[in-house]
């Protein structure tokens, strides 16, 4: 059970490296729209996601309404739970109910992507010391950038503005370049999220969101459906 | 903190915990329907690609040093480097551009 545990905590290290860079991008974006550090940190100890919080912020800054986070929340997010069915069918059997709804909490694109890959079993214990892992960079970097954001020089802090977009184009470009169906689908929703901001302009950010990305989505599967016989599941 | 602030917090948290926890505690079968398996597939990249553009382009104090790191962005990512990488490549070009302009 230890032994689980810190090997989650090893195979996790990687992770919390690149969140501490990513989130400090996260920190200085959330004090520019105008949290304070202990909220920026908050946000991230309890939401524990990328675009989904930079979404987030923007919705408070532009005093958006409650209904509009929660959806745009879930557009953004509804992935994870593909992620989560996914690692569902390779759970250990120690793997209670209470264990479930606890691990839920740290199913991020980057522990699922190790976590998928684990041949062995998934404990528990694992995951709780990857999360651990993860968590920790994730917060540390949101409260450095928010605190400390504001000392860098503006020069600084302005380039560190497209940090997480920079990570954005990293997880959307290889696969598009792989796969034409994914390419149309990210054209599509870029080009749709370009007519929103400069034609429709009276969609709010958080709304034209969801529309691009649904009907971009929407479209591409119904012209590339995926392949009728789905990957074989895992054993248990 | 603001009291309105911690509103939006929890509504954001709560949505994103319940997205993870309801299939991973409860669902044990597999979808079976190919058109929804397929939105749910596309559906991360179009989120992504519809955050990032226009956007990224009102990331940094201008739209030169913006373009650059997006540019660099885009050159880095199309030959595979790490998310981090491409990230920090970015980031490191806006600032080099804006030491120019």
């Amino acid at each position: 059970m230890k032994k689980e545990f810190t090997q989650g905590m090893r195979h996790g290290i990687p992770i919390m490296l690149g969140y501490l860079s990513v989130s400090f991008g996260f920190g200085i974006k959330a004090v520019r729209a105008g949290l304070n550090t202990w909220e920026a940190s908050l946000t991230s100890l309890t939401n524990l996601t990328s675009a989904g919080q930079a979404a987030g912020v923007e919705i408070i800054a532009a005093g958006g309404t409650l209904l509009e986070m929660a959806l745009v929340q879930l557009i953004i997010n509804i992935r994870y739970s593909l992620m989560a069915l996914t690692l569902s069918q390779k759970l250990d059997r120690s793997f209670t109910l209470p264990h479930r709804m606890l691990a839920a909490y740290g199913i991020t694109d980057e522990i699922f992507a190790l976590c998928a890959a684990r041949v062995k079993p998934l404990t528990p214990a694992y995951m709780y010391g990857m999360t651990l892992s993860a968590t920790f960079g994730w917060v540390l970097g949101t409260a450095l950038g928010a605190a400390a954001g504001q000392l860098l020089p503006a020069s600084l802090s302005n380039a560190m503005g497209i940090l997480l977009y920079g990570m954005f184009l990293a997880i959307i470009i290889p696969p598009a370049r792989k796969e034409r169906s994914v390419l149309f689908a990210v054209i599509i929703a870029a080009l749709m999220s370009l007519i929103c901001k400069y034609l429709l302009t009276f969609i709010s950010e958080g709304f034209a969101v969801i529309i691009c990305s649904v009907l971009g989505a929407a479209l591409t599967a119904a012209i590339f459906p995926l392949p009728d016989d789905a990957p074989a599941k895992e054993a248990r | 903190m603001n009291p309105t602030t911690l509103i939006y917090i929890a509504v954001m948290a709560g949505v994103t915990y319940l997205i993870r926890m309801l299939p991973f505690a409860f669902f044990t079968k597999k979808i079976e329907n190919r058109y929804v398996r397929s939105f749910l597939h596309y559906i991360p990249y179009a989120v992504l690609s519809a955050m990032t553009i226009p956007a990224i382009f009102y990331s940094t104090d201008s739209p030169v040093t913006a373009a650059v790191g997006t540019a660099v962005a885009v050159v880095m990512a199309y030959f595979d480097l790490p998310l981090i990488a491409v990230a920090l490549a970015a980031s490191a070009a806006a600032f080099i551009a804006g030491l120019f302009i």
